[in-house]
Parts: structure tokens; C-alpha cells; sequence
């Protein structure tokens, strides 16, 4: 039993981790192409930038959440959200709004958003340093151990507290995004631009609110999961390049253009990393004695060993273009 | 005062005129039929009229004001409507949520206008929560032109509405132009089948070459016989 507690430490928690964390990545990155059709390379910074806003504004007003007892980066996320929204909406009409006017190939888009990645990368290294850092500044991370109910179990289960924000907000963000696309006049907007620019522009929608409201809600969501990543682990300046692999692939896995699809893809993704560099030496070893004589255990049986985890979403992103181009729900890639 | 009054209208795509010197006018109550042979610049006039290329000289008016090289959004907040040919519905959303963007600009209209708009097209009632991409081509005819009536049109310009359609499916659609036109809004339309459309035209618009052939009304054009030995196969 103490073998299935490892398991769900190290599969079960990890992936809904790495999971929640993609899915909002990969959202944003999906609405994103279903709205300017072109994949925007500069998702992962943003996603940094969100957190480093955080760092900042944390370190400006370490005691901020002591008050209302949260911690005070948690506080504080909203600002960083809305600020986060602001460099996105900012970033696209100084940057992408001039070559979009001048109906630029998308793929001069994608050069430009590395453009826009390498300089956001520059811009919070100057502030923030090229070591990492804690986004807790007088508070203190929560780890919560807890105990399973079964006697011969002495392994517990072990979940921090911005891993339950994180899956709160995700679930938050989830449904929240369901409303907005299914309910709410702008989001029905949104989707019909997605589906039909010209009819869009010819029905009346005015496509530069929804380019902004699409880059808020991108930025918004980069924010959110650039935060609680920071805070389970540790603030990098070059966070983005261990995230924009693993959110492309849940984007194209998901079908691109397809939210919930994104969603969905980066579940799959988290899983599968968190699969493939877990022991599965632990789970075959109450089976030891039953196993033939030849076979020996060896004590580390995992796929890939943890620090060559990008080459799952790598092998996976390659497994879905060769096989299944269009992603689990049908995407836009090839229409 | 015509409710549509084109004067000379030179326009096309970039610098090049493909219209002419067109002149077309219709009023609240007309069906207007524009017809052709390929190339004649039938599509590019409606085009013209909705603001989707440049009119280089001469004056559109719609209920008398100048509208023409305004943008397309302006033009439904002025009471007009257009059909594209293709590519007229959003394939992923429901029937009624196409319709919901239609009336983008009067929210307050949905309500009341969804309810007629499922009286001239019925069918789309009971389809009402699929995806318009499903739908057969008459039906998906019928949901862009559902979409263009929600906010309410003086005016709707339709694009070869019957273009792909069994002559069942241009039946029922051209009844439903004549109904809808019944209800209070002027009509034109560019259409290959000219002579099913002259018939119920009560103006016909012959162009050619970007410019103005023959104009009267359909039943005359119908009968006249250089337009038929010309333009309508004999």
C-alpha cells in the first residue's frame, strides 16, 4: 500500500500539477491562434512575466496578506493577472497590430513573438536576476502531509498549498471559460470570429475588442499558471523554455483552435511526463518474490530519468502530427 | 425616394473598375434580380453596396444618405443586411447562436426577432441547438439568411442564395425571399438562375461588362425577346 501512496504522489499529484499548469498555457495559446492564426511563441514568457509581477509586487509588500491570512503571493495574484493582461494587449499593439495591418504571412508572426520572447526574457533577467528565486518573501510554503487511514500505511500523501490553489483556480478557470464561450455575448463573439473573421466583421463585431479581450483573457490565464508554478517550485527568468514544448504539444494534441480540447491536452501531456519518469521498479516490488528467478528488479525502471522529461511532450507532439494531425478534437491545423 | 439608389457607380478591386457606370435603384417593397453573364461585375456591385471594395466615382444613397465606402459594421447599424455567396455561417455554433450574432449590434432585438425569423424559415426551429455546419446547404442558406434579418434590415443584399441548391431547395428559398420581402424589406440579388428569379423580380437588372444592358421590370425582361435570345439561353 505504501507503493500506490508513492504512486499518487509522484503520478496522480505531479501530473494534475504539470496538467493544470499546461492546460492554462495551452489555452492561451490556443484561443490565441483561433484569433490571429498564429502561434505565439512569446506564451511562455508571459506565463514568467506573470510571476515575476508577482515577485515584484511581493517584495514591495511582504506582510500584504499576513492580514487576511493567504499568502501573500496568492494576494497579490490578481494585480499581476490584470498586469499581465495589460503587457499582453500592450505587447500586441506595439508589436503584432502594425504587421497584422499589413496582412503579413503568420509565419512572420511567429518571428516576431520569438522576437517578443527573447526580449521579455531580457527585460526580467535586468530586473530580477539569472539565478532563481522565492516568490515567498516572509511567508512560509505549506506542505500538507496527509496521513492515510490504513494501518500499514506510513507513507502520506504529500500536497503543498499552492498545488490546492492551483487545482482550485484551475477548476475556477475551467468553468469560468465555459460560461464566458457558451454565454456571454462577447464570447459567443470570440468564437464566431474564430470560425468566420469576414462574417464576424460583417455582422457587426468589432474584431479589435476581441482581439484585446482575447489577449486579457491569454495573458490573464499565463499568469495564473506562471504563478503557482513559481510557487511549487522556484522563480526562473528562463521558466518558459522548459513550458513552451509541453504547451504546444497540449495545444496540437487538444486539436488547435479548440479551448477545451487544449485543455484536455494538457492533462495528457502532464500525465504522460509524470508517467514516464516514475519507478516503476516501486510498484513491481511487493511482486518481487512472485516474479521468475532470471528477472531481476533493477532499482530504477522508469522510461526516461527525470531530467530528460522534455522529450516526452517532444515524442508526443511528434506522435500526434504523424498520426493524428488534427489533434483529439478536430483543430485547425489541417482543414 | 428609392430605398436603394446606386448612380454610376465605377468601382473594383485595388485600381481597376470592373463596375462601369452602374445604375440600379429599387424601392422598400421591390424584389430587385440582378443577372448576367460570368464577369459581368454582378457580384462586385453587391460587394460595392455593402462597402466591401471601394466605389471609386459616382454615389450610393441608402434612404437617401450617401453610404458609399463606409465600412460593412456601419452599414447593418444603417439598416442593411447581406448574404455572402459562401462561407455565410459560423460552422461551429449553433443555429441559434448564429442568429444571436446577427442582431451583434441590437441585442434588444433577439427576443422578438428570433421568433420570426423561425416563422419564415421553420425548419430552423427544430435545429435550432446544431451546428450550422451540419446542416444541408439549403438550411445553412436559410440560417445566413436568418442572420442578416436579425437586426432588422430595410435592405438585404443576398449572393446567389440558390447557388449549389436542388430546384426544390431555389424554390423554397425564393418563396421565402418573397415573404420576407412581403414583411417590409427590400430585396436584391445577384442570381445565376435568371430566369426562376426575374420571375418573381419586380426589377430586373441585366449587366454586362460592368455596365447597365437592360433594366425594367422582371415579367418585361422575361418577355423581351434580345434579353432572352442574349443572356437567358434562348
Amino acid at each position: 500500500m505504501n507503493e500506490l501512496v508513492f504512486f499518487i504522489n509522484n503520478v496522480v499529484i505531479a501530473g494534475s500539477v504539470s496538467g493544470s499548469i499546461y492546460a492554462m498555457g495551452a489555452v492561451g495559446v490556443t484561443l490565441i491562434f483561433s484569433i490571429m492564426r498564429f502561434a505565439h511563441f512569446a506564451h511562455g514568457d508571459m506565463m514568467t512575466f506573470g510571476a515575476f509581477m508577482v515577485l515584484l509586487l511581493t517584495t514591495l509588500f511582504p506582510q500584504a496578506g499576513a492580514a487576511i491570512g493567504i499568502p501573500t503571493p496568492i494576494l497579490l495574484m490578481p494585480l499581476a493577472m490584470a498586469l499581465t493582461a495589460a503587457l499582453a494587449v500592450g505587447i500586441d499593439r506595439t508589436f503584432y497590430k502594425p504587421l497584422r495591418a499589413h496582412g503579413v504571412k503568420p509565419i512572420v508572426m511567429v518571428i516576431a513573438s520569438l522576437g517578443v520572447t527573447l526580449m521579455l526574457q531580457g527585460l526580467i533577467r535586468l530586473f530580477a536576476g539569472t539565478g532563481g528565486s522565492s516568490l515567498y518573501v516572509d511567508d512560509r510554503k505549506e506542505i500538507f502531509r496527509l496521513p492515510v487511514p490504513i494501518e500499514s500505511v506510513r507513507v502520506p500523501v504529500v500536497i503543498t498549498e499552492p498545488q490546492l490553489y492551483l487545482f482550485g483556480l484551475t477548476i475556477l478557470s475551467v468553468i469560468g471559460l465555459h460560461l464566458f464561450l457558451s454565454r456571454s455575448r462577447l464570447g459567443k463573439a470570440m468564437r464566431a470570429m474564430s470560425d468566420n473573421p469576414d462574417l464576424a466583421q460583417a455582422s457587426g463585431i468589432n474584431t479589435n475588442t476581441i482581439v484585446a479581450v482575447t489577449w486579457m483573457l491569454a495573458g490573464g490565464l499565463a499568469a495564473i499558471a506562471g504563478t503557482l508554478l513559481s510557487l511549487d517550485v522556484t522563480f526562473k527568468p528562463d521558466l518558459s523554455f522548459f513550458l513552451l514544448l509541453p504547451i504546444f504539444a497540449a495545444a496540437i494534441v487538444g486539436g488547435v483552435g479548440h479551448p477545451f480540447g487544449a485543455i484536455a491536452g494538457g492533462f495528457v501531456v502532464g500525465f504522460a511526463e509524470s508517467l514516464a519518469v516514475f519507478n516503476w521498479s516501486v510498484l513491481l516490488r511487493p511482486f518481487r518474490d512472485s516474479l521468475p528467478e532470471w528477472l531481476e528488479l533493477p532499482a530504477n525502471l522508469a522510461f526516461v530519468g527525470t531530467e530528460y522529461k522534455i522529450v516526452v511532450p517532444f515524442f508526443i507532439l511528434v506522435a500526434i502530427l504523424v498520426w493524428r494531425p488534427t489533434g483529439i478534437f478536430k483543430g485547425k491545423v489541417i482543414t | 425616394m428609392p430605398l436603394l439608389d446606386a448612380r454610376d457607380v465605377y468601382g473594383g478591386y485595388g485600381g481597376m473598375n470592373i463596375l462601369n457606370g452602374v445604375d440600379m435603384a429599387i424601392e422598400a417593397t421591390e424584389v430587385g434580380v440582378i443577372v448576367g453573364p460570368n464577369g459581368a461585375g454582378k457580384s462586385t456591385m453587391l460587394k460595392a453596396i455593402f462597402g466591401l471594395l471601394s466605389v471609386n466615382q459616382g454615389e450610393i444613397l441608402l434612404n437617401g444618405e450617401t453610404i458609399h465606402n463606409l465600412p460593412p459594421n456601419k452599414l447593418v447599424q444603417r439598416g442593411m443586411g447581406f448574404v455572402p455567396q459562401e462561407h455565410n455561417v459560423f460552422p461551429s455554433m449553433t443555429v441559434q447562436e448564429n442568429l444571436e450574432m446577427g442582431a451583434y449590434l441590437k441585442p434588444d432585438n433577439i427576443k422578438r426577432m428570433l421568433e420570426r425569423v423561425y416563422e419564415f424559415f421553420p425548419p430552423l426551429k427544430e435545429k435550432r441547438h446544431q451546428p450550422a455546419g451540419e446542416l444541408s446547404g439549403g438550411q445553412r442558406q436559410m440560417v445566413a439568411m436568418g442572420r442578416a434579418l436579425m437586426p432588422e434590415p430595410d435592405l438585404l443584399l443576398l449572393d446567389e442564395p440558390t447557388a449549389g441548391l436542388s430546384p426544390l431547395y431555389m424554390n423554397e428559398i425564393f418563396e421565402r425571399v418573397k415573404e420576407v420581402n412581403a414583411a417590409g424589406v427590400g430585396i436584391l440579388m445577384v442570381e445565376q438562375n435568371a430566369k426562376q428569379a426575374l420571375a418573381i423580380a419586380d426589377k430586373g437588372f441585366v449587366l454586362a461588362a460592368g455596365q447597365n444592358r437592360f433594366t425594367d421590370t422582371g415579367a418585361a425582361l422575361l418577355a423581351d425577346p434580345d434579353v432572352a435570345k442574349s443572356f437567358l439561353g434562348g
